[in-house]
C-alpha cells in the first residue's frame, strides 16, 4: 500500500490508494467480463457474429445444395444438425441465413441511434422549445402502429426488408429519445456541468463530454434490449415470407419450413428456433450485465470486500474493558464488536465499544465519518442490515440481552423500549399518507386501541411536540424539514420508549429549526424520564444538550466523559484535535488548528492505537499493542496512554 | 481586516432581483440585493434555507437568469456581453459547490476535469498543461500522480481540494465559494478553510464565501452580508456582525448556533429562551 504525501501549511493528507484501484477505474467492458452472465451472453454473442460472417469459409455445404438422398435427417457426423425436406444441410443455412437478420438488425439499431441520441440529447440538455417540439415529435412516433406501418412499407418497397428495418428503426427511436432525454436530465442538475458551465465550455462541449458518458451506460442496455426485440421482428418478418425469396436460407423462412413439416419432421424446429432463442437470451443477458456493471462503475461497493481477514483476524488481541456494568443503567454496552461480510469472515468496522445510558440522560455519541457511531447506533435496534451482525461483545437494554435477539424479539424492543429518529426526516415519513395517519397508526400498533383513542393520542402526541392538531391532516410535502422531524419525534414517542436514538437530528435543518428541535428533546426528556442517545458531529449540539458524551475514533470508543469535563480538558488527543479544529474560538487571520491525515478505513486499522498515525504525541509504545481504555475516576475514561502529556486546560 | 481593499470593486451587484417561476406562482429568490467585492477581499453572504444566497451566487456565475439589477464584472456588465465574452469570463471567475461528490465528473479522470478548461480554445497551453496541474495538486496538498485517477478514489475532502485546484487552474479573480465546507468533517473542514484562506493571501483572490453556518463565515471573511428571505437586513464588518449584530434576525440566528463550549452554551440557551419567553412566544 503507497501512500502519497503533499503537504500544505500544516497540514499533511495522506491520499488512500485503495486495495484494487484498477479494478475501480476499469471500464464498463471489463465489469460486463467480469460476471459470468455478462461474459457468457457476450461470448454466444460474438460466437454468432463472427460465424455469420465467416459463413463461406466455416460452412461445411453450400446453403442450396440438395440431395434427394438424404432428406430429413437427424443430426450426423456428416450434417451436425441434420437435413431438411431438399436434403440441405441445416447448419449451412443457419450460417448463411443468419446474415440476413444481423444485418437487418444493425439496420434497425444504427438508424434508432441515428436519431434518438441527438434528439435524445438535446431534448433533455437544452430544453425549452426544443424539448416541446422533439417530444410532440415522439408523441407522434409512439402514437403510430408501428406493425401495421411496418408491413405498409414493405408492401410499397417491393418486401424489401432494408426498408422494413429502416422503418423499424425510425418507429423505435421515439421511445429511446425519451429514454435518453430522462439520462440527460439527471446528468445536467449535477454541479459538474454547472463546473463546466462556469468554465466557459460550450453546449456541445458539455454534451458531448460530460453529458453523453453518462448515459452511455443506459443507451447499451437499451441498444441489446432493442436488438433482441428487432430480431424477433425481422425474424417474424422473414416467417411471414418478406425474407429472402426461397431457396435463400433466412432464419424466418427456415423455422416457416419447420413450421410446415412439424408432423413429419419434429427436429427441424430445433436448430432453427433454437438459435432465434438462443441469441435473443443472449441480447437480453447482456443488457441485463451491462446495466449491473453501469451501476457499478462509478461506486466503490463492488470492491470493498475481500483481503480483510488479515487485518482483524487472530493477531488483534481483544482487550477486554475493565468497566464495571453499572446497576440501574437503561442501556449497558459492553466489549461491543461489529462486522460486515460473510460469516467468519467478516470485515470489523466497530470493536471496543463501552458505555451506559442512565434513565433520563442525554449522552452524546461523538465522532467524524467513517468513527462508527451511526453502525453502533444501528446495531443497539438490530438494524445492521442484511450483511452487517454484533460479533463479540454485549447490549444489555434495562437488563436484557439484545446481542442475538431474533427478530420477533427486536419486535418487542423497537418503538416501546428504544426509538429512534433519523437525520432525514421527510424520508421518514411516508408521502401518500397524512402525517396524523402516520401517527395514529404508530400509536395502534403499540396500543391496540380503537380509532378514536388512537386520534385522541395523536393529538396529544402532537401537542407534546409543540404542534397544533390540524397538522394532522397535512401530506408530508406541506409541512417544512422542522416539523417532519417533529412529527417523526412524535411517531417515536407513540410507544412510549425508554431511551430514543436520535442520529443526527438537526444536521439537515436551519440553526433556528435546530435549536426548536433541541428544546423540544430536552424537555421532553424532562417531562417523561426518557433517555436520549445523541449521535452527532456537531460539538455545539454537544455542548447545548448532553450531559455526558463518548467519543468515537476509527471504530473504537477513545474517550468518556461529562461533557463539562470533556471540553475543559479532553483527556484523548482526538478529543483535543477535534474541539480545536472548531472555528467558533479560532483567532481570525491565524489558520485553524488542524489533525491531519485522514480516518484510516476500517481494512487499515493498525494494531496499536488507531489515531496514532495523526497524533502529535504519538511514540513506538502507541503503535505496538491495543491501547487499553484507562479508568480516569469520576466516570471518565480515555484509550491513550499519554494522557499525562494531555493536561492542558481549554479556555 | 483592510488589507487589500483597493482600487475598484472587482464585482459589482446592484439591485439584483431574480425570480423563480414555478408554474403560475412567481417566487422571488432575490429581493433587491445590492454589494460589492475589493480585489483581495472575502465576502461572507450568510443565511438559513430560502434566504437567496446559493441564487445570488448561481446568478453572478451566470447559472440562472436574473429579473433586474446589474451584476458588473471587473467593471462590464454581464448582462451585455456577448455568447464569447462571457465564455471567456470562464478564465476569471470560478466556483466550487458544496458537493464534493456531484461536483466532479466520475467518468474523467481527475487529470481531464483540470486541465479542460485550461486547454479550451487553447492549444498553445498544451505544452503548459502538465506542469499547471502538478503545481496546483501540489499546492492544494495532493500529489501532482492524483492527475491519473477517478474521483471515486478520493474521499470528500479531498475532492474539495481537487475542486478548489480546478477553480484555480486558470488563475481567476473571483471564486464563489457555495457552502464549499458544508458536507465536510470538523478536522477536514478546518484543513480548507485553511487552504483556502492561505490561497487568498497568496494569490490575491476575491471569494464571495457562502454558507449558513455564522462562525466559519466569520472565519474567513472581511465583511458579512446577512440575508433574510432574499432580503440584505444586515452587513458590515465580520467580527462586528458577530460580536454585536443588530438586527433581530442575526440576532436570532446567533443566538440559535449552538457553541461547542457547555459552559457558555448553557448561558446563551436560557438568554434566548428568556428572550423567547419575553416575546410571548412558547419554547
Amino acid at each position: 500500500m503507497t501512500a502519497i504525501k503533499g503537504q500544505v501549511g500544516s497540514s499533511a493528507i495522506v491520499a488512500r490508494e485503495p486495495a484494487s484501484s484498477r479494478a475501480m477505474s476499469a471500464g464498463l467492458t471489463r465489469r460486463l467480463l467480469r460476471k459470468p452472465l455478462g461474459l457468457a451472453s457476450a461470448i454466444v454473442i460474438l460466437i454468432i457474429i463472427a460465424s455469420s460472417a465467416l459463413a463461406s469459409l466455416i460452412a461445411p455445404y453450400d446453403p442450396l445444395d440438395q440431395n434427394t438422398h438424404i432428406v430429413r435427417q437427424l443430426p450426423s457426423a456428416a450434417h451436425w444438425l441434420g437435413t431438411d425436406s431438399l436434403g440441405r444441410d441445416v447448419l449451412s443455412r443457419l450460417l448463411f441465413g443468419s446474415q440476413e437478420t444481423l444485418v437487418g438488425v444493425l439496420q434497425a439499431v444504427v438508424v434508432m441511434l441515428i436519431i434518438s441520441v441527438p434528439l435524445g440529447i438535446i431534448s433533455g440538455y437544452l430544453g425549452g422549445r426544443a424539448d416541446s417540439v422533439i417530444l410532440r415529435v415522439v408523441d407522434l412516433l409512439m402514437s403510430i402502429p408501428s406493425i401495421i406501418i411496418t408491413l405498409a412499407v414493405l408492401a410499397i418497397f417491393d418486401s424489401s426488408m432494408f426498408a422494413a428495418m429502416i422503418t423499424v428503426g425510425v418507429l423505435a427511436s421515439g421511445a429511446f429519445i425519451r429514454v435518453i432525454r430522462s439520462a440527460v436530465l439527471g446528468v445536467r442538475q449535477e454541479l459538474y456541468v454547472g463546473a463546466a458551465r462556469v468554465a466557459g465550455l460550450g453546449r456541445f462541449q458539455i454534451m458531448v463530454r460530460h453529458v453523453l458518458p453518462q448515459a452511455r451506460g443506459v443507451l447499451l442496455v437499451q441498444v441489446s434490449l432493442f436488438a433482441a426485440a428487432t430480431l424477433g421482428i425481422q425474424t417474424g418478418l422473414a416467417f411471414l415470407g418478406f425474407g429472402p425469396p426461397p431457396p435463400a436460407p433466412s432464419w424466418g423462412g427456415m423455422v416457416a419450413e419447420a413450421a410446415s413439416l412439424i408432423h413429419q419432421d419434429p427436429w427441424l424446429l430445433v436448430p432453427s428456433g433454437g438459435i432465434i432463442a438462443i441469441t435473443t437470451l443472449a441480447f437480453g443477458l447482456l443488457g441485463d450485465a451491462l446495466r449491473d456493471s453501469n451501476q457499478e462503475r462509478f461506486t466503490l461497493a463492488s470492491t470493498f470486500k475481500r483481503q480483510v481477514a488479515l487485518a482483524t483476524g487472530g493477531e488483534r488481541a481483544t482487550v477486554v474493558e475493565a468497566l464495571s456494568s453499572t446497576t440501574g443503567a437503561v442501556l449497558s454496552v459492553r466489549n461491543l464488536r461489529i462486522g460486515y461480510g460473510s460469516v467468519g469472515d467478516e470485515l470489523t468496522v466497530v470493536e471496543n465499544v463501552d458505555f451506559d445510558i442512565a434513565p433520563g440522560e442525554i449522552v452524546g455519541l461523538v465522532g467524524e465519518s467513517g468513527s462508527g457511531k451511526t453502525v453502533t447506533a444501528l446495531s443497539l435496534l438490530g438494524l445492521l442490515g442484511a450483511t452487517g451482525r454484533v460479533t463479540g461483545g454485549s447490549i444489555l437494554f434495562q437488563g436484557n440481552e439484545l446481542v442475538g435477539l431474533s427478530s420477533a424479539g427486536y419486535r418487542g424492543i423497537r418503538g416501546s423500549g428504544i426509538a429512534m429518529i433519523s437525520q432525514e426526516p421527510m424520508v421518514a415519513l411516508d408521502p401518500s399518507f397524512r402525517v396524523g395517519a402516520q401517527i395514529a397508526e404508530a400509536v395502534r400498533t403499540h396500543d391496540r386501541c380503537s380509532r378514536a383513542e388512537a386520534k385522541v393520542r395523536t393529538t396529544d402526541l402532537l401537542r407534546a411536540v409543540k404542534l397544533p392538531p390540524e397538522v394532522a391532516s397535512r401530506y408530508p410535502h406541506q409541512i417544512s424539514g422542522g416539523m417532519a422531524q417533529r412529527i417523526a419525534i412524535a411517531e417515536a414517542l407513540a410507544g412510549r420508549p425508554k431511551l430514543l436514538i436520535a442520529d443526527e437530528p438537526t444536521t439537515a435543518l436551519d440553526v433556528t429549526v435546530q435549536a426548536d428541535i433541541l428544546d423540544l428533546l430536552r424537555s421532553l426528556q424532562q417531562d417523561t424520564g426518557m433517555a436520549v442517545l445523541l449521535v452527532t458531529h456537531d460539538w455545539g449540539v454537544v455542548g447545548d444538550i448532553c450531559s455526558r458524551a463518548v467519543v468515537m475514533y476509527a471504530g473504537q470508543v477513545v474517550e468518556r466523559a461529562s461533557v463539562d469535563e470533556m471540553y475543559r480538558r479532553p483527556r484523548h488527543p482526538y478529543t483535543l484535535g477535534l474541539l480545536e479544529s472548531s472555528p467558533h474560538l479560532a483567532k481570525k487571520g491565524e489558520p485553524l488548528p488542524t489533525i491531519g491525515g485522514m480516518v484510516p478505513p476500517p481494512r487499515d486499522w493498525p494494531t496499536g492505537c488507531h489515531f496514532a498515525a495523526r497524533c502529535p504525541f504519538a511514540t513506538d509504545a502507541c503503535r505496538e499493542a491495543p491501547i487499553p481504555m484507562a479508568d480516569l475516576g469520576d466516570g471518565r475514561a480515555s484509550r491513550c496512554i499519554h494522557i499525562d502529556l494531555l493536561v492542558k486546560e481549554r479556555p | 481586516m483592510n488589507e487589500g481593499k483597493t482600487g475598484s470593486p472587482i464585482l459589482e451587484v446592484d439591485d439584483l432581483v431574480v425570480d423563480y417561476r414555478t408554474g403560475r406562482q412567481t417566487n422571488r429568490a432575490v429581493d433587491h440585493v445590492s454589494f460589492e467585492i475589493a480585489p483581495g477581499e472575502t465576502l461572507g453572504l450568510v443565511g438559513e434555507s430560502g434566504s437567496g444566497k446559493t441564487t445570488i451566487g448561481m446568478a453572478i456565475l451566470g447559472l440562472v437568469p436574473t429579473t433586474s439589477g446589474t451584476i458588473r464584472f471587473e467593471g462590464s456588465d454581464l448582462a451585455r456581453l456577448s455568447a464569447r465574452e462571457r465564455q471567456g469570463l470562464g478564465t476569471r471567475r470560478q466556483v466550487i459547490f458544496q458537493d464534493p461528490y456531484s461536483s466532479l465528473d466520475p467518468t474523467k479522470t481527475i487529470g481531464y476535469t483540470l486541465a479542460e478548461p485550461y486547454l479550451r480554445g487553447n492549444s498553445a497551453a498544451r505544452a503548459t498543461v502538465a506542469d499547471r496541474m502538478a503545481e496546483l495538486l501540489t499546492k492544494v496538498g495532493l500529489s501532482p500522480e492524483a492527475a491519473r485517477r477517478y474521483p471515486a478514489q478520493f474521499s470528500g475532502g479531498q475532492r474539495q481540494r481537487i475542486a478548489i485546484a480546478r477553480a484555480l487552474m486558470l488563475s481567476p479573480q473571483l471564486i464563489v465559494c457555495d457552502e464549499p465546507v458544508s458536507a465536510l468533517d470538523l478536522s477536514i473542514q478546518a484543513e480548507v478553510m485553511n487552504l483556502l484562506a492561505e490561497l487568498q493571501r497568496e494569490l490575491g483572490l476575491s471569494l464571495l464565501f457562502i454558507s449558513h453556518d455564522l462562525s466559519v463565515v466569520r472565519h474567513i471573511s472581511h465583511r458579512l452580508i446577512v440575508l433574510e428571505h432574499g432580503r440584505v437586513v444586515e452587513r458590515g464588518d465580520a467580527d462586528e456582525i458577530y460580536t454585536a449584530p443588530k438586527h433581530p434576525y442575526t440576532q436570532a440566528l446567533l443566538a440559535a448556533a449552538p457553541v461547542p463550549d457547555p459552559v457558555e452554551q448553557r448561558a446563551r440557551r436560557e438568554a434566548r429562551l428568556a428572550a423567547k419567553e419575553s416575546k410571548g412566544i412558547p419554547a
